[in-house]
């Protein structure tokens, strides 16, 4: 007896379009045995996760500004993923933005350098970033190397860079031996949108980058390129399309944008290098790409979702005293269900019994 | 030829109105079909017929949605291959399964049930091999042998299992008119032992040569059985399409003019483990012309059509020059500039992106047609032009602009190849054009590249299928292990002279390029 899988000759645009609701769906039936396994009500953590982060104004910024990593990490990748290359490694090329970009901050700490400060910043983000991203694109290219293990592998080389840094070389040495550097200067700062908002300009940077995308993906020869080269890579050689312009081209897109998230994080939010700047963006950013269906617009909602999972995790560590390990569990349950959701829309499972014809 | 059918007792496989409907369409309609104790028994009909799906069902790939299979008079059913072959069938596939880093014996090892050792694999090899003259050595690794001696594998693995019939889908298509023979006289051995045979062709030569029954598919259906000795085959070919086949027609006379293409000593180390190297290619194609280039698959034609297309680079740049261009080392893009237009083998996937609707599709040869400007997409000039190559060249579509992958071969080749025609190119390279085509479809594009060099481009078609380069070819040479024979005109050629330089036999008459 075997499980088979053949593809539907037509496909419902109704059945796509409900597939990520029922993904959804049954992401949260799942989720909400393994905390009834846990002794604790699933409705309650459905209020804790879902409906109070969406109901407190505080919240409700405090999701964009979770969303804001997520949203530009996940449409670097999604340059990747149309053209059927694999970077994992956004972490690192985040990790590597921050690092080169906060390299300036720190520079220019307690100097009365000016508004250049800032934007130079970011510009290095987006260089560590993509120069980061180019060594699994080059090591693929010229040696044949998987681009999976060597940008995930890259990953913790660069946290372990940064972890090395903040504790040694950077550290502040007026910060009671706290494994952290010196308080970025206002001119190191990225401001808020609004007075006393959390809300940054890295926001707007997002929602460029969705714009630009849409355009790029959507009207331009570099973007069908990208597709070509994902859906039919002979077919891509065939229109003159060199694939390893391609690989390095979408790995410096990808590896730049995670940059730019780094440093937008630093800059904006944490405001100095410490150990640890992420709570796992660059890895979530790869459900936000798939369950955005690589789609820019679709991407924007998706990072808005898992913002939430991040909110509602925090939430419930305090008021329900859920694991943190729980909300990382969902995402991974949030991602199967919603792979699961796309492949049952394009085709049928059938149950092959042994022998049995009829 | 009735006599055989009235032999006594019942036929050894009967299919009595097997149909096989997938979504809307109707692959098998109401399929009656029997074959008799060693009889060679062919289908016909053409690609979409329904033959494939006729076959995999009575293999036991496939399940039908109605009728009933009987063997030897009694009802069975066949679950899959493995139930088909303890039945007692065995089956050639058109494309092999073979390991290509193994030998002949582990090959044909791997394939049956685990109580064969490979030493009895062995002893059963030389004798089948003396009894049918299916000489292999069973030392050798398979990666070194000729399609010819790989098809004797597979056919060797099913009869070391005794078959009671036998299914050869399609099984000289790989093969030259030599080795084509050889396999005519095992089957004809097979038969007289009592051996039935099921083979699938679209040769009416090879099918009229070997069988007295024929039955005939069309758009699932079965049209007729008759004995193929008893039709001519404009006869048999008008019961497979459906109408009269018109022949190809070229008003104007072939006056070649300026050299378009010129190949000279052009060199290529082979792509990968096992492909073919190119050497000393030498070749002219003038404006006006169509020039054949006949060949057994596996002999270096996909590479020779790299190397021109541009896909893979030359090492010198006055390898190849197109229109007066030296252009070696010019990618794909630089040679559509120089109006070149290049149409691959495989339609899926390297002519056209399956998934892509064709006005995406459009886009492949963007290098050289209007539907991009400064890196932006033109997408209703992309639409335009899709709906123009649609009309021009009677592409069918199940809607106005489908993914390519919803055409059925014959369209879709249509489809790329009108890409490429219409926009009037200097040179069109062309591998394989009506490979597993339907026979309408194939006389549209064989007339489209003939009527394309009248009005003055140079055309070169690399073909396995001599009777296509008879008909539209003005000189011809063949391609033999990465090497071109001399270019002549193609009333100097005869179909055995092909044959021995397809071989690589053949002696020039001034002994000039002996192999």
């Amino acid at each position: 007896m075997r499980f088979e899988l053949s593809p539907r000759t037509t496909v419902s645009p109704v059945a796509r379009a409900l597939a990520p609701v029922a993904a959804f769906a049954t992401a949260f039936l799942i989720a909400g045995f393994v905390i009834w396994l846990m002794g604790r009500s699933p409705i309650a953590a459905f209020d804790v996760y879902v409906l109070q982060p969406l109901s407190d104004p505080w919240s409700l910024q405090e999701l964009l500004v979770k969303a804001t990593p997520l949203a530009l990490i996940a449409i670097g990748l999604s340059y990747c993923f149309r053209a059927s290359l694999w970077n994992i490694g956004a972490e690192g090329q985040y990790v590597m933005g921050a690092i080169l970009g906060g390299w300036l901050a720190l520079k220019t700490h307690g100097t009365d350098a000016g508004f250049w400060v800032l934007p130079l910043m970011l510009l290095l983000g987006v260089i560590g970033g993509a120069l980061y991203g180019l060594i699994p694109a080059v090591l693929k290219t010229r040696f044949g190397v998987n681009e999976i293990l060597t940008s995930l592998m890259l990953v913790y080389v660069a946290q372990l860079t940064l972890d090395y840094l903040a504790r040694g070389p950077w550290r502040d040495p007026k910060g009671f031996n706290f494994p952290q550097s010196v308080t970025f200067d206002p001119a190191a700062t990225l401001p808020p949108i609004m007075e006393g908002s959390r809300v940054n300009y890295g926001t707007v940077f997002a929602v460029i980058a969705v714009i630009v995308t849409a355009i790029v993906l959507g009207r331009t020869l570099f973007g069908y390129r990208l597709k070509l080269t994902g859906d039919a890579p002979r077919a891509a050689r065939f229109a003159g399309f060199s694939s390893k312009a391609t690989t390095m081209a979408v790995f410096a897109i990808s590896g730049g944008l995670a940059g730019l998230a780094g440093i937008v994080e630093v800059s904006g939010q944490i405001g100095q290098l410490q150990p640890s700047i992420s709570p796992g963006y660059g890895f979530t950013a790869i459900t936000v790409a798939f369950l955005g269906r690589l789609n820019p617009l679709g991407i924007l909602i998706a990072a808005l979702v898992l913002a939430l999972t991040f909110i509602g995790g925090e939430s419930a560590q305090i008021l329900l005293k859920l694991p943190l390990d729980l909300t990382q569990a969902f995402q991974g349950i949030l991602l199967l269900c919603v792979l699961a959701a796309d492949a049952l829309v394009s085709y049928r499972i059938r149950l092959v019994t042994r022998g049995g014809g009829k | 030829m009735k006599a055989d059918v009235s032999t006594s007792g019942p036929p050894l496989v009967e299919l009595k109105g097997i149909s096989k409907r997938y979504g809307d369409l109707l692959a098998n309609d109401g399929i009656d079909l029997s074959i008799e104790p060693g009889e060679i028994h062919a289908l016909l009909g053409e690609n979409g017929a329904g033959k494939s799906t006729l076959v995999k069902i009575l293999y036991g790939v496939i399940e039908p949605s109605a009728g009933e299979i009987r063997w030897e008079g009694r009802p069975v059913t066949i679950g899959s291959p493995v139930e088909a072959r303890v039945l007692g069938l065995g089956m050639v596939f058109q494309h092999f399964s073979l390991f290509d880093e193994m030998t002949v014996a582990e090959n044909i090892a791997v394939a049956l049930s685990e109580d064969w050792s490979l030493a009895t694999v062995r002893s059963r090899l030389s004798e089948i091999s003396r009894t049918y003259g299916l000489a292999l050595d069973a030392d050798r690794a398979v990666w070194t042998l000729s399609a010819g001696e790989r098809q004797r594998i597979e056919i060797v693995r099913c009869l070391l299992q005794n078959p009671r019939l036998l299914i050869l889908d399609e099984p000289t298509s790989v093969l030259t008119p030599q080795e084509a023979e050889h396999l005519f006289g095992t089957l004809d051995k097979l038969s007289a032992e009592g051996c039935s045979i099921l083979y699938i062709s679209h040769k009416l030569e090879e099918v009229r040569r070997l069988c007295r029954r024929a039955t005939i598919l069309r758009a699932g259906r079965v049209v007729a059985t008759i004995d193929p000795r008893a039709k001519t085959a404009r006869e048999i070919a008008a019961l497979m399409v459906g109408n009269e086949v018109g022949e190809i027609r070229s008003d104007a006379p072939h006056v070649p003019q300026g050299e378009v293409l010129r190949i000279s000593h052009l060199n290529m180390p082979p792509a990968g483990l096992h492909g073919i190297p190119l050497k000393d290619i030498n070749l002219v194609a003038r404006a006006g012309e169509v020039v054949g280039i006949a060949g057994v698959a596996g002999n270096g034609q996909s590479e020779l059509f790299a190397a021109l297309s541009g896909e893979r680079l030359a090492d010198r740049a006055d390898a190849i020059t197109i229109a007066g261009r030296a252009c070696g080392s010019i990618g794909i893009d630089g040679r559509r500039r120089l109006s070149a237009a290049f149409v691959p083998e495989e339609r899926l996937g390297h002519a056209a992106a399956p998934s892509h609707r064709l006005s995406e599709n459009t886009l492949i040869s963007h290098a050289a047609t209007e539907v991009s400007r400064s890196g932006f997409i033109l997408l209703s000039a992309a639409k335009r032009l899709a709906r123009t190559i649609i009309k021009s060249f009677d592409v069918r579509t199940p809607e106005g602009d489908p993914q390519a992958r919803k055409l059925s071969g014959g369209n879709l080749q249509k489809f790329v190849i009108g890409r490429e025609i219409i926009r009037k190119p200097k040179l069109l390279i062309v591998d394989q054009p009506t490979w597993g085509v339907d026979a309408g479809a194939a006389r549209l594009i064989r007339q489209a590249l003939v009527d394309l060099a009248r009005e003055g481009s140079a055309v070169v078609v690399v073909s396995q299928d001599l009777d296509e380069l008879f008909e539209v070819a003005d000189q011809m040479t063949v391609i033999h292990q990465g090497h071109l024979s001399p270019l002549k005109p193609i009333g100097e050629w005869t179909k055995e002279a092909v044959g021995l330089e397809m071989l690589g036999v053949a002696q020039a008459p001034g002994g000039a390029h002996a192999v």
